[in-house]
């Protein structure tokens, strides 16, 4: 394909799909297909037919919308109304009454509960209204395994103006300068590492996404995989163009329900025959392909050697760095890996400008971030925000607070190797650094909101357990210290600790993380430390008074009467 | 190769570059305790006993990884890094069943000798007594896992020496076992060529000749060093 064949073919798109009438939106992301989206696409296909609106309207499939929370959805564009908790017939109705006779279905639209009406305008609500999506932007409005429909909101046009007016150096100064930091959870800065593989020379490069989310509770690579891939493969091809790589790998976790890989594997394919992947890319010379790697499961298998030793077919074990993978990657090879989410944030960098990106977020954390919304928080789901929004306007404005007028207690982000921020810090900026200077970090976007019912020994006996069961057993603090950790903190989860195990705890806990070869072993303490940080008092309750003050914990060496 | 100077403890140590810490550690004299360290086999950093503090970096690096750079300042043992090195020792003796007075390499161990040159007294962590197999099924040697430190010795001189891969690691985390070919008994391995390298190498009594009774068995781990420099392969 050439450059006046591929416009062409975005603007015939776009006619297309402006031409096509209202387009239903059924949403196909993870949450909303488990709870029966797959019967509402079916049914609204079918009232469409029988409607006779074949003509005026048209039953597309998207990506993740985020109120996962009020699924299954179904939202009308283009006039932008979203209905909430869609079965069969609450789907021809919508259909029946919205399309057919022009009125809404009230009772249904978002958000519409006992005590509150539903919103005309999702926009205008705060879910909406306080995000600001730019990776998301087109997940759960684009057919995610329909080319056409990405080429007709634009895609591929930063890939081109890269490829055909920018050198590599200017790709990676534009990166630099939008201030992009890794998604995946370290937040090294994109345009340093996209230089480090760009400097290494040699006869072959790599370029790999790493797609392995394994924090339990997070789905924000998963959405954009399953939502919006062309994005993905066109932030690796720019990356590409930018190393100098001609080569790619998407590495993808195996335990993921089918729809990820598969619809990867649609859009590698589509991509290929359209000419934007392959040979001669645009016509312009450049060559890069990238093929789907699955992985077995394996928590250890995200951190980015261990991945690449996968990747090359072996035991996916971590090696110490240096050499860092941009150095000697993949075969020896210099390896640019990044983040879904890092890549996805590419194209609208090339295309706008890296200075238009580095005016959102803050001074050091520029951009937006991604979070998935989980545990004790009305609105669940996926969001997108600027850097340095407070934790409280992420819960209450955007999450509708706690449910049950329960009372909040503390928010675990960065998975099972990160930490907890208590409720004195609810007006914390969320930016890399001040999440770390609570004791807790970034990580790659899984926000998980705890009220008093949660027991925080038992929360870090929780991850410590997870963190046990996912070390690779190469090293030996994280290794053996997982394990004790985890054996005291059952003991005094279970009304048997003493404050001797709690001493043993609080020497093991920095010995693990400073000792350890990789950031598994590294972050393993990490729920440990600052749960004892900020509620040390929980853990003397237990031990001294054999009680457990949130009630999650049943003790064993508790009096009678006690629990 | 180039010469260059590096720091130990605030002296000047002259080294090659290309060397590791660790290299230019010893040829100075500098004595560090290693245990998945083995001469002449491929590093894995992966016991951590032989951490050292890198000036200007918040993390620890194992010294056998780390290579040498011009100026770097390091340091050996500062009182956290004996900590630290004293608890990996511990936390290897709770790991699994060691019982010296039974075992075949008792007093030429190098598990026993970590043990006094940490100066561990006892052992504060709960013993963890899991469930181990000992495999006795192929008529020279026996592996008992129950004195396995995982240090992947044995995996790595079947590999890189004598090419027959053996050995390798199955499971993670605290359920790694060491297995034969696919994890089948020994005695039924198609690539064991029954060379005994790995039992010179083995740090402990784990792997041993089932000829030999408690304490009487002398390992010859130099005799797989000086194979491998002869051929002029592997590290120095
Ligand atoms: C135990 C462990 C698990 C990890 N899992 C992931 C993961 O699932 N996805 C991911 O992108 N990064 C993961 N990382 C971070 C990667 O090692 C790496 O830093 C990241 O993919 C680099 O991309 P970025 O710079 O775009 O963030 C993990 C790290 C560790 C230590
Ligand atoms: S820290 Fe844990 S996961 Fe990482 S190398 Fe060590 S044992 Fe493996
Ligand atoms: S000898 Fe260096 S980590 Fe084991």
């Amino acid at each position: 394909m050439n450059v006046a064949e591929w416009e062409a073919r975005a603007a015939a798109a776009r006619e297309r799909m402006a031409a096509s009438g209202t387009r239903v939106c059924v949403c196909s992301g993870a949450s909303c297909m488990v709870s029966g989206g797959d019967a509402v696409l079916e049914a609204t296909e079918k009232a469409v037919k029988s409607a006779g609106l074949e003509g005026s309207a048209r039953v597309v499939k998207v990506g993740c919308m985020g109120t996962c929370s009020q699924g299954p959805l179904v939202r009308l564009d283009p006039d932008g109304v979203v209905y909430q908790k869609m079965d069969a017939s609450k789907a021809g109705r919508v259909i029946d009454k919205h399309l057919k006779n022009k009125a809404l279905l009230r009772e249904s639209l978002l958000f519409a509960g006992p005590a509150e009406p539903g919103v005309e305008r999702p926009s205008e609500h705060p879910f909406y209204a306080r995000q600001l999506q730019v990776v998301l932007e087109h997940c759960g409005r684009i057919n995610p395994e329909d080319i056409d429909e990405y080429l007709a909101v634009g895609g591929y046009r930063a890939l081109y103006k890269a490829l055909s007016s920018m050198s590599p150096e200017e790709v990676i100064g534009e990166v630099k300068m939008s201030g992009l930091r890794g998604r995946g959870g370290a937040g090294f800065p994109t345009g340093l590492k996209w230089e480090t593989a760009y400097r290494h020379v040699a006869d072959h490069k790599y370029v790999v996404c790493n797609g392995d989310e394994g924090d339990p509770g997070a789905f924000m690579d998963r959405a954009v995989m399953e939502g919006d891939p062309q994005r993905i493969l066109e932030g690796m091809a720019i990356a590409a163009y930018a190393v100098g790589a001609d080569r790619g790998f998407i590495y993808v976790r195996g335990e993921f329900p089918p729809l990820a890989i598969r619809r990867l594997g649609i859009a590698i394919e589509q991509a290929r025959a359209a000419g934007l992947l392959g040979r001669n890319i645009l016509e312009t010379g450049f060559n890069f392909d990238i093929e789907i790697r699955i992985g077995a499961g394996a928590y250890v298998c995200g951190e980015e050697t261990a991945l690449l030793i996968s990747i090359e077919g072996r035991r996916g074990v971590p090696r110490p760095r240096p050499p860092f993978p941009a150095e000697s990657g993949l075969w020896g090879k210099p390896t640019l890996l990044n983040n879904v989410e890092t890549y996805a944030g590419v194209a609208p960098i090339i295309e706008r400008g890296g200075e238009w990106y580095s005016t959102i977020g803050t001074a050091k954390s520029m951009g937006t971030k991604v979070f998935a919304l989980a545990g004790a928080i009305n609105r669940t789901g996926l969001i997108e925000v600027p850097m340095g929004i407070t934790l409280r306007e992420i819960i209450y404005d955007i999450g509708g607070g706690i449910p049950g007028g329960r009372r909040f207690k503390a928010a675990q982000t960065g998975g099972p190797v990160g930490g907890c921020i208590p409720e004195q810090y609810l007006d914390v900026r969320v930016d890399y650094e001040s999440l770390v200077g609570l004791g807790s970090m970034m990580g790659s976007g899984g926000l998980i909101v705890m009220d008093d019912t949660t027991c925080m020994v038992n929360l870090a006996r929780y991850f410590m357990e997870f963190c046990m069961d996912e070390s690779c057993g190469k090293c030996v603090p994280c290794r053996v210290g997982t394990r004790q950790m985890h054996l005291l903190l059952s003991r005094i989860c279970g009304g048997e600790g003493t404050e001797r195990d709690l001493a043993l705890l609080e020497e093991l806990a920095p010995y693990c993380r400073e000792a350890s070869l990789c950031g598994l072993g590294q972050g393993a303490p990490n729920t440990l430390m600052s749960t004892l940080r900020h509620f040390r008092d929980e853990y003397l309750v237990h031990i001294r008074e054999k009680r457990c003050p949130a009630g999650e914990c049943a003790m064993a060496g508790a009096p009678a009467g006690v629990r | 190769m180039a010469a260059l100077e590096i720091f130990v403890n605030d002296r000047k140590v002259a080294c090659e570059s290309g060397a590791t810490v660790l290299q230019a550690c010893r040829a100075a004299g500098v004595n560090l305790p290693t245990l998945c360290h083995f001469k002449g086999l491929s590093e894995v950093g992966a016991c951590r006993l032989c951490l050292v503090e890198l000036e200007g970096s918040p993390r620890l690096a194992a010294a056998c990884t780390l290579h040498v750079a011009p100026n770097q300042r390091i340091r050996t043992d500062t009182e956290r890094l004996r900590r630290y090195r004293r608890m990996t020792v511990e936390l290897l003796f709770s790991e699994r069943n060691h019982v010296c007075s039974v075992c075949s390499a008792n007093g030429d161990c190098e598990l026993q000798e970590l043990g006094y040159a940490v100066g561990m007294d006892h052992v504060r962590f709960p013993f963890l007594n899991p469930i181990c197999n000992l495999d006795a099924s192929k008529s020279e040697f026996a592996i008992d896992h129950n004195r396995c430190v995982l240090c992947t010795r044995c995996v790595r001189v079947c590999a890189e020496v004598e090419g027959a891969h053996n050995w390798d690691v199955q499971g993670r985390g605290f359920l790694s076992r060491i297995v034969s070919d696919l994890n089948q008994p020994w005695a039924e391995s198609t690539t064991c060529t029954t060379c005994g390298k790995c039992i010179d190498v083995c740090p402990v009594g784990a792997l041993w000749p089932k000829h030999k009774a408690q304490g009487q068995f002398e390992k010859r781990p130099e005799f797989v060093s000086e194979l491998i420099a002869k051929r002029g392969r592997g590290r120095p």
